[in-house]
């Protein structure tokens, strides 16, 4: 409020705001045609000097050979396909335990007053210590380590051994993605819902998890398909997924082709989910921009 | 749900609230220094003063929504501020209007206004939505059950806020300057709204800068300096002949701003 000639108030700020003019869009639309064939034209002669280039090296021909060999390429994709669909078991399984267990830790941080100080403390280590330790060396312990205790009841399929160490490293990540997400609600969103009777745990899980969730989902993805990439990790373990298959292949033909190929794999799936990811941003960037008036 | 905790029967007697020596602080700064206030059934009693005169401090404390530091709010006989209370139990009988709205932008308005009866009051979702519709027709915003709080404007949120407030049946309702964040030609139809509960002998405390409004409506005016109640009485002893200085100082200044 502004009292005898204070500063202006907010609301009155944004209504000078709103009587701003619109964007010249016809000068923008021209410049977007325009921009774009100049963006066409240099990306041709940019890529063709960079394909001259590397044809023209001296290495080239044993290069070609080495990775790109149409022979070995098709023999070894089926494998390659073959192999990767343990490779999508592995991440779906583990990006649903990640969702879970992630959200718990979230909130476990996210719980307010000394009371839950310990469980604070807990996920706070547990966050800080598989953020921490190179996912590698989590996969290698927990597979070899644990499994090689040998005691009753501890499975020793390392593809249990696997998931556990996927989920784990994760969770850590995407708990923070959550718990950022927690935090961007503004205490008044809490405050409302408490004020009509809600317990905190209501207020939670009604008003502020589902406005959080949704605003994390687009650096969601971005960890899931990070995950999706380190699956090759769980190589290590002895497991015949799409990377030990691609480097069996390798060894055989004395040919790094079926490495390029598994390559092509990953982009072919990972792709659509990063436009995906980006293509919801956009989005949410867009109905910000039209409902911030 | 569970059964209040042993407060609510007893309730039935005392008036409507009390406050005495209400003090709270944050930090080193003292917002509220001895507040003592009383409301009977159906006042309304309008808070004046400057901005960080602890107007909004003592609403949410009233509301729990802060913690005291010394003294007691006592809501029809019961001292809420009590160790052991059951807050969730007493805050659905004291409704709050924020200032900022504070819709939940991703509920429908039906869904704003019957979180609070289906989750606290434990409402079956077909009687809750038939209660809600009810109130948001009684207050011209039936066709706006199904929108989401962002395709409103800033007075439709406050009268949705309003009925998510009324959906609760409180005893006691807070506002807290809720329509300081309106556009001046939306003002009128919030106001409207409180006047109309003002009528229908709801019981209310009301943080204001909306004067005419307060001398209009109130039933008590209160004028807060620097966490006390300076002053005190009815529209037509406040606004005509203030006792205090800092009073007189205040609606001058007012005046000149031409609220008045």
């Amino acid at each position: 409020m502004s009292i005898g000639g204070g500063p202006l108030d907010t609301g009155a700020l944004a209504a000078i705001e709103r009587r701003a003019p619109p964007p010249r869009r016809s000068w923008r639309d021209e410049g977007g045609l325009r921009s774009l064939s100049i963006a066409a034209v240099s990306s041709i002669v940019f890529f063709t000097l960079l394909g001259v280039a590397i044809v023209n090296a001296p290495g080239w021909n044993e290069v070609r050979d080495y990775f790109f060999n149409g022979e070995i390429f098709s023999y070894s994709m089926p494998k390659l396909v073959d192999a990767f669909t343990l490779n999508i078991q592995l991440f779906m399984t583990a990006e649903v335990l990640i969702l879970v267990l992630a959200l718990v830790l979230a909130v476990l941080r996210s719980l307010p007053g000394p009371v839950f100080f310990p469980l604070r403390l807990v996920a706070t280590i547990y966050v800080d210590f598989f953020r921490a330790v190179p996912g590698l060396l989590i996969i290698t312990i927990l597979g070899f380590g644990v499994s090689g205790l040998g005691l009753a009841g501890v499975p020793t399929d390392p593809f249990i051994w696997a998931v556990v160490a996927l989920t784990l490293v994760y969770s850590a990540y995407v708990s923070e993605v959550y718990r950022a997400g927690i935090e961007s609600i503004h205490p008044s969103q809490e405050a409302a819902a408490r004020s009509l009777g809600l317990s905190r745990v209501q207020a939670l899980r009604y008003v502020i998890l589902p406005q959080a969730v949704r605003r994390v989902i687009p650096p969601l993805l971005n960890d899931f398909i990070g995950l999706q990439k380190d699956t090759v990790l769980v190589s290590y373990l002895g497991i015949v997924e799409a990377f030990r298959e691609a480097f069996v292949l390798q060894a055989a033909k004395f040919n790094s082709t079926p490495y390029v190929a598994l390559a092509l794999i990953f982009l072919v799936i990972t792709l659509p989910l990063a436009r995906f990811t980006d293509w919801l941003v956009a989005r949410d960037r867009r109905r910000f921009m039209a409902t911030a008036r | 749900m569970t059964a209040p905790a042993g407060t609510t029967d007893a309730a039935a007697s005392g008036p409507a609230l009390e406050v005495e020596g209400l003090w709270k602080s944050f930090g080193s700064l003292h917002v509220l220094r001895g507040i003592d206030l009383a409301l009977a059934d159906h006042d309304v009693v309008c808070l004046i003063g400057s901005s960080g005169s602890g107007k909004s401090t003592l609403l949410r404390c009233i509301n729990l929504l802060d913690s005291i530091d010394a003294g007691r709010i006592v809501v029809k006989g019961a001292e809420i501020t009590a160790r052991g209370v059951d807050v969730n139990t007493l805050r659905r009988r004291i409704g709050i209007v924020f200032q900022s709205f504070n819709l939940f932008p991703h509920m429908s308005v039906l869904g704003n206004v019957t979180l609070g009866p289906r989750k606290a009051l434990g409402l079956p979702g077909v009687q809750a939505d038939a209660q809600a519709l009810e109130l948001l027709g009684r207050f011209g915003l039936a066709d706006k059950a199904r929108e989401f709080p962002d395709r409103l404007s800033g007075g439709q949120q406050q009268r949705v806020a309003i009925v998510r407030a009324l959906a609760m049946s409180p005893d006691l309702l807070l506002l807290d300057e809720i329509t300081s964040a309106l556009d001046p030609e939306l003002v009128a139809d919030v106001l409207d709204v409180i006047r109309e509960l003002a009528y229908g002998g709801m019981t209310m405390l009301i943080a204001t800068h909306e004067m005419g409004f307060a001398r209009d409506i109130a039933s008590r005016v209160c004028f807060l300096d620097h966490g006390v109640i300076l002053e005190q009485g009815t529209p037509a002893e406040m606004f005509s002949e203030p006792r205090e200085a800092r009073t007189r100082q205040f609606l001058q200044r007012i005046i000149e701003a031409g609220r008045l």
